[in-house]
């Protein structure tokens, strides 16, 4: 260790500065803005005001966004969790070779813009799209599903787009896994599925709960994707946020939705972090 | 326990299936010779990859978010390598403070920092300016550098550096002949990483950049919102086909489960 004891200040002191040039001070200044009033003959005023506050708490406009928001969430959760854990056991028994490739596979796709995953989404899921088509060849049914434009789309795509990281995060989970408490199980007798269910699930239950915070917080706040697939119908809280400042330029308002929308993720994230690190204390030493 | 339940198998092979279609359909579609996107098609053709040439603007938003991505990546190295020193090296006053602040970019939704920045910029005049663009994308990367870098730094054995200065070599010696060599992988997968955050970031983009200063991902979103044209699916391709030379060399390089570790 070095004796110095202005030295790491120093060395930090830049990125600091760079920080709270470009995170702090902008944050402020919104939730500043959040506060002014705004008219739409003479725009954004001067003064204090909760009125934008109150607009969001008291319209049923703004209900609907936010429970469409969290129920999206909720449903990339959901589906993410379902999907992404049993994967995760999957790798983690495939052959060194097979799981190279597969972790590529699974992983590869975060390092692809967002928009070109997006766009193979609406190919596959318009009226006319692959999947409708396919589905209408073999009979199973004979008015295509309407997919594009619809809730059930907006979870697909971004379940495609989230479900790595739960992945990640229980693959991680899972290689700290010894496999000898496996193999004493079963030389007591316990059978895969009891293996399975009291052996191995409790011991990756805090990479799945990590997984769905990460893919439930980052749900609620994509914005590409469900612009996209959902179209400018099935509003959620980042469209509505990029339609107050960009559509009707009613800042106040759309920084007001933007504060809440941020310290709902940050409160998510931040408290069920702190839970989970207080429960699965001993999993984490 | 090798034998793993051919259910578990057939699952297995649907969700490959399921992270692949979009992206295997984009390249298939590329290839039509129709003005729309349908698939299947019949005739195949290269004419969308000859019309990219044709298209105004997404080559100069190509070269714009090539140049971005360069330089937000270097920036950020810039600022990161000290401040992951600091971090993994030196016990002091408000080092959780300083370390939350710089990851804070990974907790804020890119819409609210999107915002924030126009916000800011407006403020300061700069809105739409090349400046504001390459500051707000050093400020988004920063996290990803910062942790490559904070966990190579900390398998570090100090007692290297008070060798060396023991020998005689300055403090800056030092830093340049033995620590940052040993740095080095993290810079690099971090800076490789932030490259591609850079050139991939689209949400935040939407609100800093102007007419001018339009990024390849923003000029992509834009023209989506509009038309849905093959163009998109022969641009999307060679993205792809980019992605997974840059995807090859990480992996090989660093293991993508490392890098890409708690990206939120």
């Amino acid at each position: 260790m070095k004796g110095q004891a202005a030295l790491p200040y120093w060395l930090a002191g830049p990125g600091v500065l760079l920080a709270l040039a470009f995170v702090a001070i902008p944050l402020v200044l919104t939730f500043g803005l959040s506060f002014s009033p705004f008219s739409d003959q003479t725009g954004i005023g001067e003064g204090f005001t909760l009125s934008n506050y109150g607009q969001i708490v008291s319209d049923d406009y703004f209900h609907e966004i936010f429970l469409r928001t969290i129920g999206l969430a909720a449903a990339v959760t959901v589906v993410s969790l379902l999907i992404g854990v049993p994967e995760a056991y999957v790798l983690s028994r495939l052959k060194p070779t097979m799981r190279a490739i597969s972790l590529v596979i699974v992983l590869g796709p975060l390092l692809i813009s967002v928009i070109v995953r997006t766009l193979g989404w609406t190919i596959l899921l318009g009226n006319d799209g692959v999947i409708n088509n396919a589905l209408m060849a073999i009979g199973i049914i004979s008015q295509p599903l309407r997919l594009m434009y619809s809730f059930t789309g907006m979870v697909i795509g971004l379940v495609h787009v989230l479900v790595p990281f739960m992945v990640l995060s229980v693959w991680t989970s899972l290689q700290k896994l010894d496999p000898a408490t496996e193999q004493a199980a079963a030389s007591l007798g316990a059978g895969s599925s009891t293996i399975l269910w009291r052996i191995v699930l409790p011991q990756v239950l805090p990479g799945m709960l990590s997984g769905g915070l990460i893919v439930f917080a980052m749900s609620a706040s994509a914005f590409a994707t469900p612009a996209i697939i959902g179209g400018r119908r099935l509003k959620i809280v980042p469209t509505a946020i990029y339609d107050e400042f960009l559509s009707y330029l009613n800042w106040p308002l759309g920084a007001a939705l933007a504060f809440i929308l941020l310290v709902f993720v940050l409160a998510v994230s931040l408290g069920a972090n702190r839970y989970i690190e207080r429960r699965f204390r001993q999993v984490f030493q | 326990m090798s034998h793993t339940p051919l259910i578990l198998r057939l699952f297995h092979w649907l969700f490959m299936v399921f992270m692949l279609a979009p992206l295997v359909v984009v390249v298939l579609v590329s290839f039509t010779d129709k003005g729309y996107i349908a698939f299947p098609f019949d005739g195949a053709s290269l004419r969308w990859y000859s019309a990219i040439w044709n298209a105004t603007g997404f080559i100069d938003s190509f070269w714009l978010s090539l140049g971005l991505g360069i330089v937000s990546a270097t920036a950020a190295v810039m600022f990161a390598v000290p401040a992951a020193m600091a971090i993994a090296w030196h016990r002091f006053a408000g080092r959780e403070a300083v370390l939350g602040l710089l990851m804070s970019p990974l907790m804020i939704p890119a819409i609210v920092f999107g915002i924030a920045l126009l916000r800011l910029f407006t403020h300061l005049g700069l809105s739409g300016s090349l400046w504001g663009l390459g500051a707000a994308h050093t400020v988004m990367v920063l996290p990803f550098v910062m942790r490559l870098v904070i966990a190579a730094a900390t398998g570090y054995d100090h007692t290297l550096s008070q060798a060396a200065t023991s020998l005689g070599a300055s403090g800056w010696t030092v830093f340049r002949r033995i620590e940052l060599p040993h740095l080095v992988p993290g810079i690099a997968g971090g800076w490789l990483i932030a490259f591609i955050t850079s050139f991939d970031e689209v949400t935040m983009s939407l609100f800093v950049s102007s007419p001018g200063t339009t990024t390849l991902p923003v000029r992509m979103y834009n023209y989506i919102a509009n038309t849905i044209d093959p163009l998109l699916a022969s641009i999307s391709s060679l993205l792809i086909l980019v992605t997974l030379v840059l995807m090859i060399i990480l992996d090989r390089a660093f293991g993508l489960d490392r890098i890409l570790g708690g990206k939120a």
